[in-house]
């Protein structure tokens, strides 16, 4: 394998193969009740706790659309720079399972709620287009336990029902790492329009992987394997790489590869036939006669897109014009929903005086290490915003050293302090008085004359000496810029 | 005043109203005659016992406001009961206890009327001579060993039977018209979109009804007005403004015109059929309105587009009763095991049929040719319908193309069985409204009905016809009471 220009190619001998991926993601909707039905859909309730009588199936019972749930769809595929359909039919896929209680999941198969659109990925040799083919809602199946007793199976159907968006891709992803980034913009856009929390460890977010291998240069798709329902993104980085690698092993030796739907095995780090085309379900789509054709006007969707907020494109685009940050540092920011709230926070906070840069490295540095050792996310960071912006403030206005601001913001972390409060408390202040530190520096030159001989005679290195004898003099609290400036006038 | 069960339902309501009787008189003599009548085997399952506490408690604290004040009443099984077994005529849900109530059921239950126990049916409503049923096939009133029609077979012999004052069905493609035509009694299926599906037992979304079935046209348009509503819960309800049907109900339908098509006039029809349609007719030319001929010239596709459509969402409606959740189940070594032998077991024959119809139209590589065509041809019957409509107010046909048959005449021939629905199955494929009237007596001494056709929602209309041609006929059922010794 190699990777020249971040281009992914497996290579076999003098052959070169390039990997053709699609996704099918199934994001779970943001709502308080299911698709069709009134019931709720907290995660980690009690099995069976959170099932209607439409949800379990009972004879009788009728599927009533939720609007919210249609809102955020078609929300989701505004952001998704998607064509919204004012007509979509909901279909039934009829097939068997013991947690599926219709014995059809309700679907849109030939007239989706969404068609086409595209997101922006920023890779590392610039921007990538991804293009979507469409997004659906459908419904979730309950769940199968098959672990708790030797001889039955148990059905939690709390998730049956649950709203869907299936979002489909056009064959245009390339490698893992673009796999990584598709998934990371899907979530980062759904998360800023509150459509789908992005959950992975819950199964708010998952995703059957197509893949196809074809030699460099090639036109034309090779013939492609479905890898089912993998539930994280590293997960689908290591079966991308070892399907690839087995197809290209297949036309290395002559052999075909089988249009078939395989499983990844996180154990064994393999994927597995799980059925071929010949053996693929017939699902005998129809249109769900309990449902008419769902039809949305102009204006509700006007309405919708009014209330879309800023997407993180444009707030990259907008934090890059508005506060000069470099496209990285942007892009760092406005990845995920919760640090470019706490960004703007600090923003906001620090007020007139304030320096932007200076915010970004103490996010992008202290702040994600703290929270990375602790494990915890922006949205939980034990230092508020609003303190975050004081301790900036007072480094910009020289109150305190970054190396002390570093002592302080430790400090801060313990219970959200405010750091002024510190700052006082334990006297960090730091000493800018021009006097009080030539008269300190005045001490350390008569202290250490020699050195300064040899300084004046060329050893330039000792000014670190001096500069660092000063700061310890000081406690750690000298201005360091004061503390060069009349060093550089005594020596 | 005349025997309690052979009062019409508009005779009872005043006779409680006036204090005449209560609504325990009522419901003791139709549970009297019920229990005399298990020969005819139209109930399922009997509530008598809550009925009576019922019917007392009604007469303690009487609401005479209530469009049906203490009238006990039987229905099909098809619609779910709070409490009580519902089975649709099948085995599969033989143990099944709902914990919910029909809309219908429920609107009924609140205008004062008090369940006095669930019919029979066809399973799952598949079927034209109450034949299929796990519980077995229902007599008809009008002579041993005739069918009462079906599915409402139950339904059908309990009203001409007096079993119960009146009752409602479902009709997926004649299950009320035809039952009523083969009893002498009134059938009315509503508009599509008219009465709540939510809470029956589902056959075929798209087409199927509930509706009223009634010795007269009153009782029929008064158990219209209690049942027809909409209903947030039903998404294919329709929220129109719904008639006063009883009151709004005149037998003035002068200028009215009515169509005759004749692509009803099918080959092999009995030469009684076609003396009923002329008399039917005359009947309605005595009235003051007017016959038009008129053509529905996609009639002849009707009756096997219905027999895709209808099977293709039977075949997905009833995937639920897979013995997971609730209803029969059978052992199994494993879950497809479990599956085969719960369904081989649990359905019959017909609905099996039906079941493997259905999947099979809609396989791929058949979807196109059968299921899609036959939605294509659906609307064609609808617009034939539509264009008729544009010179008519209504259309009469006769209900069905024979009288009643013999039970076990037609179980081994399925499409002599299905050539009963030809005049009926149009009507759901359109989602018109239709009701078929008793109009008289074949040779054998049978009901013979026909049927008036309406426009979307013009129930109303089709009720007035159907009142001012009964006032005509003048039919009288012949009850002989056989069955009871």
């Amino acid at each position: 394998m190699s990777k020249k220009d971040s281009e992914y190619l497996i290579n076999r001998k003098d052959n070169q193969y390039e990997v053709v991926i699609g996704l099918e993601v199934h994001a779970q909707v943001l709502s308080e009740s299911k698709l069709f039905s009134t019931s709720a859909t907290k995660f980690g309730a009690e099995p069976n706790t959170q099932v209607s009588l439409v949800d379990a199936a009972f004879p009788g019972m009728l599927p009533v659309i939720n609007e919210f749930c249609v809102k955020q769809a078609i929300k989701t595929g505004i952001g998704l720079n998607a064509k919204i359909n004012k007509r979509s039919v909901f279909d039934r896929k009829n097939y068997f399972y013991a947690d599926l209680p219709q014995g059809y999941q309700i679907s849109q198969f030939k007239d989706p709620i969404v068609g086409e659109g595209k997101v922006i990925l920023d890779m590392p040799n610039g921007q990538k287009e991804v293009g979507i083919e469409r997004l659906h809602l459908e419904q979730d199946a309950g769940k199968s336990i098959h672990d708790l007793d030797p001889q039955n199976t148990f059905v939690d159907l709390n998730r049956s029902g649950v709203a869907l968006m299936e979002i489909v891709s056009k064959p245009d992803l390339r490698s893992p790492d673009e796999v990584n980034a598709y998934i990371k913009k899907l979530r980062s856009i759904m998360r800023y329009l509150g459509t789908c929390d992005g959950n992975m460890q819950e199964g708010s977010l998952r995703a059957d992987v197509n893949v196809s291998v074809r030699p460099k240069g090639s036109k034309e798709f090779g013939t492609r394997c479905e890898i089912k329902n993998v539930n994280s993104i590293k997960f689908m980085q290591m079966a991308i790489e070892y399907e690839a690698n087995r197809q290209v092993d297949l036309i290395e030796e002559g052999k075909t590869i089988d249009q078939e739907t395989r499983l990844f095995d996180t154990k064994k780090n393999e994927t597995r036939s799980m059925r071929s085309k010949e053996d693929a379900h017939d699902y005998r789509y129809f249109p769900d006669p309990d449902l008419l054709p769902l039809e949305v006007s102009e204006k509700f969707i006007e309405e919708l897109k009014n209330d879309i907020p800023e997407l993180p494109d444009d707030k990259k685009k907008r934090l890059i014009e508005e506060f000069k940050l470099s496209p990285y540092e942007a892009n760092i920011l406005v990845s995920d929903i919760d640090t470019a709230k706490f960004f703007e926070e600090v923003v906001a906070k620090m007020g007139k005086n304030k320096d932007i840069k200076l915010a970004v490295n103490w996010i992008t540095g202290e702040l994600f290490a703290v929270l990375n050792s602790k494990g915890l996310e922006i949205s939980q960071s034990p230092v508020s915003a609003k303190n975050f912006a004081i301790l900036i403030n007072l480094i910009k206005n020289g109150t305190i050293s970054g190396k002390i601001a570093k002592t302080v913001f430790e400090l801060m972390i313990d219970g959200d302090k405010d750091p002024q409060k510190i700052v006082e408390e334990k006297g960090l202040k730091q000493q800018s008085d021009p006097k009080a530190l030539e008269a300190l520096i005045d001490k350390i030159i008569n202290d250490n004359r020699e050195k300064a001989i040899e300084y004046k005679q060329g050893k330039e290195k000792l000014f670190g000496f001096f500069v660092g004898q000063a700061m310890k003099a000081s406690g750690g609290k000298a201005n360091p810029q004061l503390i060069n400036e009349i060093l550089k006038k005594k020596l | 005043m005349s025997e309690i069960t052979k009062q019409s339902l508009t005779e009872l309501v005043e006779n409680i109203k006036n204090k005449k009787l209560s609504s325990t008189d009522v419901t003791k003599a139709f549970i009297d005659r019920s229990e005399k009548s298990e020969e005819l085997n139209a109930y399922i399952t009997n509530d008598f016992t809550s009925a009576l506490e019922k019917a007392k408690k009604f007469d303690q604290k009487p609401n005479l406001d209530s469009k049906l004040p203490g009238i006990p009443m039987a229905v099909k099984d098809l619609f779910c009961t709070k409490d009580i077994k519902t089975t649709a005529g099948s085995k599969i849900l033989n143990n099944f206890v709902p914990t919910y109530e029909s809309t219908v059921t429920e609107n009924i239950w609140n205008e004062g009327a008090i369940l006095l126990g669930k019919l029979n049916c066809d399973e799952f409503a598949m079927g034209s001579s109450n034949e299929t049923s796990f519980f077995g096939n229902v007599q008809s009133p009008i002579d041993r060993n005739l069918v009462p029609g079906g599915s409402s077979g139950g339904s059908a012999s309990a009203v001409a039977g007096q079993l119960t004052p009146i009752t409602i069905g479902t009709d997926t493609g004649g299950s009320i018209r035809q039952p009523a035509s083969f009893t002498g009694i009134v059938g009315l299926k509503p508009t599509y979109g008219s009465c709540s599906r939510y809470g029956i037992v589902a056959f075929a979304s798209s087409l199927d009804q509930a509706g009223p079935m009634a010795q007269n046209v009153k009782d029929c348009a008064l158990l219209h007005e209690v049942i027809s509503s909409y209903d947030p819960k039903d998404s294919t309800s329709i929220d129109f403004k719904r008639n006063h049907y009883s009151k709004e109900l005149t037998n003035n339908i002068k200028g009215k015109k009515i169509g005759i098509p004749k692509e009803y006039r099918v080959d092999g029809m009995p030469k009684e059929i076609e003396d009923l349609w002329q008399k039917g007719i005359q009947y309605v030319k005595d009235c003051g309105a007017e016959t038009i001929d008129i053509s529905l010239p996609n009639t002849s596709y009707a009756l096997p587009t219905y027999y895709i459509v209808a099977p293709a969402e039977a075949s997905s409606n009833l995937a639920r009763y897979d013995g997971v959740k609730y209803g029969f189940r059978a052992k199994g070594e494993n879950l497809i095991d479990m599956y085969e032998k719960t369904r081989s077991e649990g359905f019959g024959a017909e609905v099996q049929r039906r079941i493997m119809i259905g999947t099979y139209v809609l396989s791929s590589g058949y979807y196109d040719a059968y299921y899609l065509k036959a939605q294509k041809v659906r609307k064609l019957i609808k617009n034939d319908f539509d264009e008729a409509y544009k010179k008519v107010d209504a259309i009469l046909t006769p209900s069905t193309p024979s009288s009643a048959f013999k039970i076990g005449e037609k179980t081994n021939d399925p499409v002599s069985m299905y050539l009963n629905d030809i005049f009926t199955v149009p009507v759901n494929l359109a989602g018109l409204p239709g009701i078929s009237i008793p109009a008289g007596h074949d040779s054998k001494g049978y009901p013979l009905g026909l049927q008036i056709i309406g426009k979307a929602f013009d129930e109303q209309n089709i009720l007035n016809i159907a009142y001012a041609m009964e006032e005509k006929i003048n039919f009288k059922n012949k009850i002989t009471d056989w069955w009871i010794k």
